[in-house]
């Protein structure tokens, strides 16, 4: 049952993934952002981290996503690239991704993962726990991030602001 | 009969080689923003793959921090893509290229 | 096992014939409610006291043309309208409906969802109706439906924060996100409304605005933008939004209830077994249908807000005052004012 469901929420994450960095229009990229984003939630709740998931759905699709959503339909970019040796760059990205995958992989089975895995304990499914450790051990860290998310409001807000508009000289206007 | 942590190591790696693929390709600059979020999202399986393995919280927290640091970094990229949008009508970034050179 | 499985049917039997109710009582109520409101008969030929109508207006939705633009994008345009029902329909299975109860030697818990992060869950599931409004929009290829998309997205994010913050004030007295335990927190102490009054009233006001309610609904304000977002939709696809805000209305209603009002629970009546259920049950819907009279109240009474008036609510007084409650709670759960989770 549960690889059953790795697999499936493993092959939709993939198969959107894909459709995200291949296809023209960044409106549908986003929309299968938002499907890979919701499979990879489904992982993190087979992997015991439900809060984890609830967080990803509630920042990430519910408002990250969104965002992106509502600059692609505030600037209305739909289906621009520029075409200058589109097919030979796309060509060297690929190449250069799967190379990357590749190292990765020999660098995963390298370091071989355990396979004599424990079932999944009440302690680590726990809120209470991860809450416990968040603001003790990461107390620190926390705050840093909390300063973090402050200037990246004030840094958002003053970049996106309208610069002031110069006054029209005078004689522009016919009488 | 759990699902054994290296196949989600695994579906991170590809999902994160899919993700630099598309920020490599892509001359969209919204569109590079999404591989990129495609990128902290594979890192982000693979942490809590490793804190599945190891019984322990600190890869979620981890990855509650990650989400806070590309939750500041689409903000404020969002932010520049308008106002990059307000001079130059595009952000197609072959055409922004001013700092270039 | 199958035990378990029986529950959860009839779990999701209740809360979605519950859900599916909704919609023709709502549309019976708001056209009725209206008339009252506005000092007119409403519609009253069909059945006694025009009870029949909802009937009659479903039919009309079937039976019109199902128009699709031709510069629509289509994909996405047939997409939206199935997008704004499902959050409701998600959202609902996390409410707790009556209290714990053994049945037949095995204990049953009325709610769909049994978890954890109960709280959590509903409000990120109920971030996702954003998407149905962006998409159709979007995919109508027409200017007010994008105003009223891009007005959309920008309304629900903002409000969702004072919503969420509000929320979490509540949970921190319980201490847990599971609805259920909210609500016996609140059968042994005193109704959250009482010392989250603050919250409530965030909470009140950020669900019109999450629903898209009368003096928030800006993503279609019929006298600038024609229907916005659903100016092109006509038939069930157009029917499917007005259900899709129905719905969403009786589970945020539903979370309203259950997160200030006590939920199921009724200060001096309380049974057991099946008993307890069912009198949960018609508690839960009388507290929620009460709400939604509320809903319809506030709609035909209040004037639209202008977008930057709404935007400067959400922004410069909702989400300051949301934290203040927060800290505020915060002081008084520690202060012990607020009894021992």
């Amino acid at each position: 049952m549960e690889t059953a469901i790795f697999l499936l929420f493993a092959l939709l994450a993939v198969a959107s993934s894909l459709v995200v960095i291949l296809h023209k229009n960044p409106v549908y990229s986003t929309m299968s952002l938002v499907v890979t984003l919701f499979s990879v939630a489904v992982l993190f709740v087979l992997l015991g981290a439900p809060f984890i998931a609830a967080i990803q759905i509630l920042v990430y699709t519910g408002a990250i996503v969104v965002l992106f959503l509502f600059v692609v339909m505030l600037l209305n970019i739909t289906r621009e690239e520029s075409s200058v040796s589109q097919q030979k760059v796309q060509f060297g990205g690929a190449v250069l991704g799967s190379l990357l995958f590749g190292g990765m992989l020999v660098l995963l089975f390298w370091n071989a993962s355990r396979t004599d895995l424990d079932p999944i304990t009440q302690e680590l499914v726990s809120m209470k726990g991860l809450a416990r450790q968040m603001f003790t051990e990461f107390l620190l860290p926390f705050e840093i991030v909390g300063l973090l998310l402050l200037v990246a409001v004030i840094g958002a807000t003053v970049a996106a602001r309208k610069p002031p508009q110069p006054e029209k000289p005078m004689e522009d206007i016919e009488p | 009969m759990s699902v054994p942590v290296s196949w989600y190591l695994v579906l991170s790696a590809v999902l994160f080689a899919i993700g630099s693929a598309g920020a490599l390709t892509r001359r969209n600059g919204i569109s590079i923003f999404l591989s990129i979020e495609l990128m902290l999202n594979a890192g982000n399986l693979a942490l809590i793959a490793y804190a599945r393995q190891w019984g322990e919280h600190t890869g979620q927290i981890l990855v509650f921090f990650v989400m806070a640091v590309a939750a500041a970094e689409a903000a404020i990229g969002l932010a520049l893509f308008i106002a990059v949008y307000r001079q130059r009508r595009t952000i197609d970034i072959n055409r922004i290229n001013l700092m270039r050179w | 096992m199958p035990d378990h499985l029986l529950a959860t049917v009839v779990n999701i039997a209740v809360m979605l014939g519950f859900l599916l109710t909704v919609v023709p009582v709502m549309v019976w109520v708001e056209r009725r409610g209206s008339a009252l409101i506005q000092d007119r008969p409403g519609p009253n030929r069909l059945g006694p006291f025009g009870l029949i109508q909802p009937l009659a207006d479903a039919l009309k939705f079937m039976f019109k043309e199902d128009v699709t633009p031709t510069a629509a994008d289509k994909p996405l345009y047939l997409l939206a309208p199935a997008l704004a029902i499902m959050p409701a329909m998600l959202t609902i299975s996390v409410i707790p409906f009556g209290p714990d109860a053994v049945i037949g030697g095995e204990p049953f818990r009325p709610m769909i969802a049994n978890v954890d992060a109960g709280v959590l869950l509903f409000l990120a599931l109920a971030s996702l109706g954003v998407y149905s409004l962006v998409l159709a929009g979007y995919a109508s290829n027409n200017k007010f439906s994008l105003m009223g998309a891009i007005r959309a997205s920008a309304q629900m994010i903002s409000y969702e924060l004072a919503l969420t913050v509000a929320v979490l004030a509540v949970v921190i007295p319980v201490g847990s996100f599971n609805l259920q335990d909210v609500v016996n927190y609140q059968r042994t102490h005193i109704w959250n409304v009482i010392p989250q009054f603050i919250g409530f009233v965030i909470f009140l006001i950020a669900s019109f605005a999450e629903t898209n309610r009368l003096p928030f609904d800006l993503p279609e304000a019929e006298s600038e933008l024609v229907a916005g977002f659903h100016t092109e939709y006509s038939a069930m696809r157009f029917a499917s939004f007005f259900m899709g805000e129905y719905m969403s209305m009786t589970s945020l209603s539903a979370l309203g209830v259950t997160l200030y009002f006590g939920g199921w629970s009724l200060p001096g009546v309380d049974f057991d077994g099946w008993l307890g259920v069912i009198v949960g049950l018609l508690v839960l819907v009388a507290k929620v249908a009460f709400c939604m009279a509320v809903f319809v109240w506030v709609r035909w009474t209040f004037p639209r807000f202008r977008y930057d008036q709404l935007m400067r609510l959400g922004w410069k007084v909702l989400l300051p005052l949301a934290i203040f409650n927060l800290i505020l709670v915060s002081a008084m759960t520690l202060a012990g004012w607020l009894g021992a989770p």
